[in-house]
This record gives structure tokens, C-alpha cells and sequence, in this order.
């Protein structure tokens, strides 16, 4: 069965409706993006290091094979177990067989995307392992059945009220009890044993350096070190794209990395993990999961810069308007958009169009991704590849071929000759339909600028090869156009 | 030098005062204009929509109609961005490479080219809110963009400023665009209305009378959440400002 395409225009409206929740959620968001700005105000290098960032990630990725085998065999030395995904059932088997050779039943984890990409946790729960998220936002996304909404706050679409709800059915909180600090010292007590208990840990990294074969993690809770540190096996799954070559690079991308996502200039903790403690273990799975194949599309591989962020979400008028959760996709968002289709491109064909092009996710960008460009050139590979609606595509079509004729044109916009008589009438206007929904239409005027300008200045125009029909009923006013 | 004025099809059929308020400004400024009758469209609703080869049609005869100027002028961010930035869906010929790169948008020509340093006929005494396109703002880069941090700088703001009488209202969010987006404006109907009504009530809430803007596909928009709102504000296009417009 071929699968749906995401509704994002539905589930957009549905979001916008609640008026609390989308007034929230624009304004936090916003805030957000200002106090980045206010950041980026402090350095004066900004743009240098934006660039830097960009031709460091643009080289690693010209050179992927070169550093992931230097990663693996540093990492290796350092004692790290390294090993290779190439899709998402790879990974987790990977993870299952590590978590069952050491009768592991609970696993404690911080915020890993590419873990919400593989479908982890039910293919763990499945096998009996329990997961555990330890990153607040990520847990009340876990309780709540949902997937993360944001790839840096990943609950930010809920109120506090929400998630006093969740903690209560979960938890056994009171339902009413929304203050923020109480719900976080309720997520703590929930989380404090089950993390001293824990039988494994896992976390994401946000950096792997390929000359001293570690990884970096950055959090602002510390739950990341937590998951690392207490149980004494660590696994960090990492896409391949995650490489930068020195450790040096490091002073460009953290720099970057807190300012471009809350604004903060670092985030509380940057780990750098080396190898296993005493006596525990490490391992890292370097995970593909389509990232080989985007690296080799001409117009799209640069997505793969992304350090994930958040910044061109934040920014996104779309996305603070519509929430993470209408782009039905792991990633939502401007990166998201430009990185969905390539995992299922039917599925995500929507996405790319879920904007205005206005290209402020393109500005915001730390390590310069072209995104609003590639979302223009996805739409164009969508409809290449028939994944545009019937109706739309059909519109475009006549719409195109009456604009390559302009006496049929001025016939049908004068609305004197049936020139429409080709166009699927009742299609275009059911489509344009949703105009005077929430916005009344445009005033009509007496006559067009084109009838304006044959009564008014008809020396110049009389040269022109093109000839139309002059409109009878349009005679005798001059300046008065209507408006 | 001869303008070829492209009047882009919505102006044409909702604003026709817009085209005649750029025609008339042009030709003050002593510009030898030409209105060539047989244009459509530049192509770019077809484009944006991913539909490339459809506009094929649309750009060659744009061509046709204006490879004789030397400058082609039009009242729209948006299809200035487009001609210029992405009008690939007819072969790259000498007249098409030339129609690229001498297409400008009404307020880059007098801006940059025509460099006109006043507007004596012009006195607006109004609050205004300027809104740049997102086609004006970060394709064409007429004004300074906030994601950037560069120094601030504004050509719509810079002519404006020349007009007697004139007063600005800064929005909370100048930056922000205002949902148009072509036909994001109706595939997305009920984001693209909610940004359009956000965006008018920013304006208004800083006190502006009118909306000005060099694009009339955000004025409709804009023109058209507002009023659904009830908010009481007018929209006005720079041409209009610029050549005279008293309300
Ligand atoms: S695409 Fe750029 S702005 Fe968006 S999350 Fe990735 S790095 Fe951040």
C-alpha cells in the first residue's frame, strides 16, 4: 500500500484553532530566535564563523570515507567499540544484541534523533527492554505517545498544563499542579531511580572528531552524562554526517552551535567523551540510514551540514504557526522539509511546500544551508516525479499554457470570450476556494491596466505585435480605475 | 534608455492603479516607457509550484516582449526575483541572458539606476508601516535583514524618506513575512491567513495608517486579512507613494 501524504496544511489549521497553544508557541519560539540574535549582536565574527562552520562540514562530507575509518580507528584505540549501521533495523538490532549479551533490560538515554529515525524504542519494548528518556522534554514526548516536536525543546508545543496532565496519568501527580519547577522536581524523583538502576545508557553525540576518535555531547540538563556515566555501558548512536576532522573545528561549531539554538552562548554541559571508565564499556554506532545516498544528490547533499539546531525552526513563521507535530516526520521544520522526502518521498511530498519561500531559515543557518533553494528544487523533483496532487498539477498545466497566450489570456481575465472553456473550471475554483476563508478578496476594479493603458497611451502599444480585442464596454473614464 | 513596464498579472487585474501610478512615475522621471500589450506573466506561479516546465511558455513570450529594452521595470519584488533568480525553464539564450540581467524591480531602478534624489510632487502625511517582501527583502536585498546583523540599510526607506510629510511605524517583527507565498496562499490557506492577520495587527498595533509595501500580491493578502479582522488599516503600494498619491 502506498503510503499517505502527510497532511500538513489540515493538521496546521487544526493547531492554529487552538488559540492558547498556537499563541504560546509562536511567542516562545520567537523568543528564541531574538535572544539568537542578541547573541550573534556580541560576536562580531559571526559570519566568518558561519562560513568556517559550512567549509568544515562541506569538506568532512567530501571526505566522509577518509574520516569515519580515521573515527574508527582512533575510537577503536581509545577502547571504544565502533559499530556500522547502514539503515535503521541495522542500528537496532545493533543495540538489542549489545543490551541482550549483557542481560540488559533497562536502558536510560538522552535525546538522540537518529534513535527516533530507527524507531528504536518499540523495537526495543518488543524485546523486553525498557527505555527510559531522561531529557525532560523528550520523556513528556515519551509519555505522551508522541514524537518530538522540536529537535532541541522537544515538548515546546505544549503548555505547562499538558504536561501536568501527562505527569498525572503517568506519574500519579495532581492534575492541576502545573507549576514548572514542581513538574520538573516531579520528572526528577520519577527519573532519579530509574537512572541509578539502569542496566545501560545511551545518548546521541553532537560532534565525533575524526583525529582523536571521541565524541561530543552537548545538554543543558545533564542528563546526557547522567545516562553515560551511572550504568556503565554507554552507547552512542551517531549519523555518519557528524564527523568534523579536528578537534579544533570544536572552537567553531560550539561557538555556534547554543547561540544558533536558545541563544545561550553554551550549553551547561559539552562532554567530551574519550573512551570507556574503568571498567564499563563504550560503544558507538555510526549510523547511515540514507545518508550515503542523500550525499550523492547534486542539489540536496549539503542538508547533511546540519548540526541540528533548531535555529531555522525557531525562525520559521510556518513552523511557529503550524507546530512540529503537523509535519508527521521525525524532523519537522525548514530541515526538515528539505530532509524528509529523501526517507519517503511520497509520504513527506507536502512538506517542501509548507513554506513561503521567504528564506529566513536560509539566514539563520550556522553552518550557511541553502534551505529555502533546496525547497524550491524539491518541489520541482516532487512534480518530476508525479508526486503533486491531480488537480494542483493540472491547474499549473493550463495555467502555464494560458499565460504562453496573451489573447487568450486578456480573453479570460476580461471574462468577454469563454477562453476558460479548456480549464477545469470547477476545479480551479474549488481550488481558489479557501482564499475567502479567513481573508476577504481582493476589491474588483472598472477596468484593468492593461484597458488603462489602450485608452490612455495608445501610440506606444499600437507597435506591438500581439494584438487583443479591445473591450467595448470599457470606454470614457480615465483615471478612475476603482479603487 | 527604453523601459519595457511589466505589469504582473494580479496588478493588472486587481491594482491597476499601481501599474499606472509606476507608468506615470517613470515617465516624470523623464523615462521613455513602453507597456509591450501582449504580456501574461513572468512565469513564477507556475515555477514556485514546482511545475518548471509549465512556465516555459509564460517566460518565452516574456522575452519576446521585452528583449527590445534596455531596462525592464516592474512594480513586484517577487517576479523581479523570479526573472532574475530563477527564470530557467526556456533555454539560456543572448535575448533571455539579457532580459535577466536588465530586469529590475521599481524601487532597485530608482534606486540604484535612476538614483533619484527627490520626489518634490510627493507629500504623504500619514503613519506608514513599510513591509518588504520576502522577495524584496532577502532575494533582491533592497533592505538589511535582521537574521544577519548587518548594518542596517533600506532603499524603499531611503526613497520614502523623501516624501514630505511622512511618518514610519516600526512592527515588532519588520522581518517577518506575511504568508503570501503565491499558492501557499491557498494550499495553506489557514497558516498563510494567520501570518497575514499577525503581520497587519503588528502594524497596526505600532500605529501605522497605512501599509506600504513594493509588492501587491502582500498587499492583497494583508488587504485581505485585515479586513476579514476589521482592523482599520489601508495599504497603499511605494509606486503610489512615490508619484504623488494623496489620500
Ligand atoms: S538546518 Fe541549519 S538552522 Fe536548521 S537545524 Fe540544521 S543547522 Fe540548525
Amino acid at each position: 500500500m502506498k503510503d499517505k501524504r502527510i497532511d500538513h496544511a489540515g493538521a496546521a489549521a487544526a493547531f492554529i484553532a487552538d488559540a492558547p497553544h498556537l499563541a504560546f508557541h509562536d511567542e516562545r519560539l520567537w523568543d528564541m530566535r531574538q535572544k539568537r540574535d542578541a547573541q550573534m549582536h556580541l560576536l562580531p565574527e559571526w559570519q566568518e564563523l558561519r562560513t568556517l562552520a559550512s567549509q568544515i562540514k562541506e569538506h568532512a562530507l567530501a571526505n566522509l570515507p577518509e574520516y569515519l575509518e580515521q573515527f574508527e580507528e582512533n575510537a577503536t584505540r581509545n577502547g571504544i567499540r565502533v559499530h556500522w549501521a547502514r539503515d535503521g533495523a541495522e542500528h537496532n538490532r545493533i543495540v538489542a544484541e549489545i543490551l541482550q549479551a549483557r542481560g540488559a533490560t533497562t536502558l536510560i538515554k538522552s535525546k538522540s534523533m537518529v534513535t527516533e529515525e530507527c524507531d528504536m524504542r518499540p523495537y526495543l519494548a518488543a524485546r523486553g527492554i525498557t527505555v527510559t528518556e531522561t531529557d525532560l522534554g523528550e520523556r513528556i514526548q515519551q509519555l505522551d505517545d508522541q514524537l518530538p516536536s522540536h529537535i532541541v525543546v522537544p515538548a515546546v508545543h505544549k503548555l505547562t498544563g499538558d504536561v501536568a496532565r501527562v505527569f498525572a496519568t503517568h506519574y500519579g501527580t495532581d492534575p492541576k499542579a502545573d507549576d514548572p519547577r514542581q513538574l520538573a522536581e516531579a520528572q526528577r524523583q520519577a527519573a532519579r531511580p530509574v537512572i541509578l538502576h539502569a542496566d545501560a545508557g545511551m545518548t546521541g553525540a553532537n560532534f565525533a572528531v575524526a583525529e582523536t576518535g571521541t565524541f561530543v555531547v552537548c545538554t543543558n540538563e545533564g542528563n546526557a552524562d547522567l545516562s553515560a556515566t551511572v550504568p556503565g555501558v554507554h552507547i552512542a548512536t551517531l549519523g555518519i554526517e557528524r564527523l568534523v576532522p579536528r578537534l579544533s573545528d570544536l572552537g567553531v561549531f560550539v561557538r555556534l552551535l547554543s547561540r544558533s539554538a536558545l541563544g545561550s552562548p553554551i550549553t551547561q554541559y559539552t562532554t567530551h567523551f574519550r573512551g570507556p571508565q574503568d571498567g564499563g564499556e563504550m560503544h558507538v554506532i555510526l549510523v547511515d540510514n540514507g545518508r550515503s545516498a542523500r550525499l550523492g544528490m547534486a542539489d540536496f547533499w549539503t542538508s547533511l551540514k546540519c548540526i541540528r539546531c533548531g535555529a531555522c525552526m525557531n525562525t520559521c513563521p510556518v513552523y511557529r504557526r503550524s507546530g512540529g507535530l503537523s509535519y508527521g516526520a521525525v524532523y519537522s521544520g525548514p530541515i526538515g522539509a528539505i530532509i524528509d522526502p529523501t526517507f519517503n518521498e511520497r509520504k513527506y511530498s507536502t512538506l517542501p511546500f509548507a513554506s513561503t519561500l521567504n528564506g529566513s531559515c536560509t539566514n539563520v543557518c550556522p553552518v550557511r544551508i541553502n534551505i529555502h533553494d533546496q525547497l524550491y528544487k524539491w518541489r520541482r523533483v516532487l512534480v518530476d516525479h508525479h508526486q503533486m496532487p491531480f488537480v494542483k498539477r493540472e491547474i499549473m498545466h493550463m495555467a502555464g499554457k494560458l499565460m504562453g497566450q496573451p489573447r487568450l489570456y486578456r480573453a479570460a481575465i476580461s471574462g468577454t470570450e469563454t477562453a476558460l472553456g479548456t480549464l477545469p473550471r470547477f476545479a480551479l475554483y474549488n481550488w481558489l476556494n479557501p482564499w475567502g476563508r479567513h481573508r476577504e478578496l481582493p476589491h474588483p476594479v472598472k477596468e484593468t491596466f492593461h484597458a488603462w493603458y489602450r485608452r490612455n497611451r495608445s501610440a506606444p502599444g499600437a507597435a506591438d505585435t500581439e494584438k487583443t480585442k479591445t473591450d467595448p464596454t470599457k470606454t470614457g473614464r480615465t483615471k478612475d480605475t476603482g479603487q | 534608455m527604453k523601459v519595457g513596464l511589466f505589469v504582473p498579472c494580479y496588478i493588472d487585474a486587481f491594482y491597476p492603479r499601481v501599474g499606472i501610478a509606476t507608468l506615470e512615475l517613470l515617465e516624470r522621471l523623464g523615462q521613455q516607457v513602453d507597456y509591450p500589450l501582449g504580456q501574461t506573466c513572468c512565469g513564477q506561479p507556475m515555477a514556485n509550484s514546482g511545475c518548471n516546465s509549465d512556465a516555459a511558455a509564460a517566460e518565452a513570450l516574456f522575452v519576446r516582449n521585452f528583449e527590445r529594452f534596455d531596462a525592464i521595470v516592474m512594480p513586484s519584488g517577487s517576479c523581479a526575483h523570479h526573472v532574475r533568480d530563477h527564470f530557467d525553464a526556456i533555454p539560456q539564450t543572448d535575448a533571455v541572458r539579457h532580459v535577466r540581467t536588465h530586469t529590475y524591480e521599481l524601487v532597485e531602478f530608482l534606486h540604484d539606476v535612476l538614483q533619484v534624489g527627490d520626489f518634490p510632487w510627493a507629500e504623504f502625511p500619514h503613519t506608514v508601516g513599510l513591509h518588504n517582501s520576502c522577495g524584496t527583502l532577502r532575494a533582491l536585498r533592497t533592505a538589511s535583514m535582521s537574521e544577519l546583523g548587518e548594518p542596517p540599510f533600506s532603499k524603499p526607506m531611503g526613497l520614502l524618506s523623501k516624501v514630505r510629510g511622512i511618518r514610519f511605524a516600526t512592527p515588532a517583527r519588520p522581518d517577518e513575512c506575511c504568508g503570501f507565498g503565491g499558492t501557499f496562499s491557498v494550499a495553506e490557506e489557514a497558516v498563510s491567513a494567520r501570518m497575514g492577520l499577525d503581520k497587519v495587527r503588528d502594524h497596526h498595533d505600532a500605529g501605522a495608517e497605512y501599509i506600504v509595501s513594493a509588492d501587491s500580491s502582500c498587499i492583497m493578502h494583508q488587504q485581505g486579512c485585515a479586513e476579514r479582522a476589521g482592523i482599520p488599516l489601508r495599504f497603499i503600494h511605494i509606486a503610489e507613494i512615490l508619484n504623488g498619491a494623496r489620500e
